[in-house]
């Protein structure tokens, strides 16, 4: 069972190569393209492409959403399987990620910020396997930046809409223009760091590329045949630029993304006026009882 | 006269490309001074190294946006806009 969960998790991240060989044309030497578009789905407000970063993230949904029961299948209180141990320990670190990040009151936020994390890891490192990194597609990490931003939204109306509108007068009540342009712009910065950060790896990815290529030919191009033509330098040298701009880039956006959702939505929510508006209802809620309990009594 | 227009056309978007990356100059020195500040204080408090890289980490990126807003525009004028203004030029001569 475990190794079918397994070979199940896999099985997207090879059904999206056989899906880039089959459909995808291949580009003649180095092109810089965006996703490539499969097909259009015709709705009445327009086209909706569904392209290669949606697909390719699906796939990666698919993959994590196995690669968990994987590790969650059969777990025991003793003998503990390795996986489960792996499994435990991820849980730990993003409960302790929260509770220190966020606070008692937002715990439940560890399987979202874990998902996200994991989602725009694994996106990320699709590259890896010479797959198109869906997080190098605005639209794609702009639907995340937009979960974001309605989080903090709705965060910020849980203690009445009286004090989300107050929000914006502070300090001073003219500054409310400004503070209305940073609230907008929270989710385009963080929409624009993921996905620069991404596409700007693989745009200086392929540069060098090209530039190996071109000082290969000048120096090999005497050679004879097959010999002239081979690229050389490209072999390994591109494999250090992708430690560090898939790796660790990669892994850096991933943690930097959840930890920046952590905080604001942790900062935009009034703690204070929250619990004082709770206690204010529960008075009123108790109070109405005891009225209607004496009426009753009567 | 057509090929004028589209190298002038092409040439300026190369121009503004380059000159909207002079931007990077910013975030550069901003995680400069992050980083030296985070070497200092690893220096004096060495115990304290993994919260500082952390926070360091987190600081650099977030002084990085204004670099990428401006990489983000070069982009758009280096691969979308060329071909968005010899259309409108096509256009417009019919």
């Amino acid at each position: 069972m475990t190794v079918l969960l397994l070979i199940l998790a896999i099985l997207p991240i090879i059904a999206g190569i056989v899906i880039k060989v089959m459909f995808v044309p291949a580009s003649n030497g180095i092109d810089i393209t965006g996703a490539h578009i499969f097909f259009t789905i015709d709705l009445p407000f327009g086209g909706l492409p569904i392209s290669e970063s949606q697909i390719n993230s699906w796939l990666v949904i698919l993959s994590l959403f196995f690669f968990c029961l994987f590790l969650t299948y059969g777990l025991k209180t003793k003998d503990m399987s390795k996986r489960q141990i792996v499994a435990e320990w991820i849980v730990e670190k993003v409960e302790g990620l929260v509770r220190s990040n966020m606070g008692e009151f937002f715990m439940g936020f560890g399987p979202f910020i874990c998902a996200i994390l994991g989602l725009s890891a694994c996106s990320s490192l699709l590259t890896l396997v010479g797959l198109f990194p869906p997080t190098s597609d605005i639209n794609i990490v702009g639907g995340w930046a937009m979960m974001t931003f309605i989080l903090i939204t709705y965060y910020k109306f849980k203690a009445g809409p009286l004090i989300y509108l107050k929000s914006f007068g502070e300090p001073v009540p003219f500054l409310a223009p400004l503070n209305i342009i940073s609230e907008v712009a929270t989710p385009i910065s963080m929409a624009f760091r993921h996905y620069g950060n991404v596409l700007s790896g693989s745009i200086i990815s392929v540069l060098i590329a090209a530039l190996l290529t071109t000082l290969s030919q000048l120096i090999f191009g005497k050679l004879p045949g097959f010999l002239g033509e081979f690229p050389f330098l490209r072999i390994g040298l591109p494999a250090i630029l992708s430690v560090y701009f898939d790796l660790f880039s990669g892994g850096l956006q991933a943690f930097i993304f959840s930890m920046l959702t952590m905080l604001y939505v942790s900062g935009g929510f009034p703690e204070d006026e929250y619990f004082k508006r709770k206690r204010l209802k529960e008075a009123k809620k108790q109070n109405k009882q005891a009225i209607e309990n004496t009426n009753g009594g009567i | 006269m057509l090929e004028l227009a589209i190298g002038i056309i092409l040439g300026g978007c190369a121009l503004g490309a380059g000159c909207a990356m002079i931007a990077g100059i910013g975030p550069g020195i901003g995680e400069g001074n992050a980083v030296a500040a985070a070497c200092e204080a690893i220096g004096r408090q060495p115990e304290s190294r993994s919260a500082v890289t952390t926070t360091m980490l987190m600081g650099c990126a977030v002084a990085e946006t204004t670099g990428l807003y401006a990489l983000v525009i070069a982009i758009l004028l280096i691969f979308v806009a060329p071909g968005r203004f010899v259309n409108i030029l096509l256009e417009s001569i019919g």
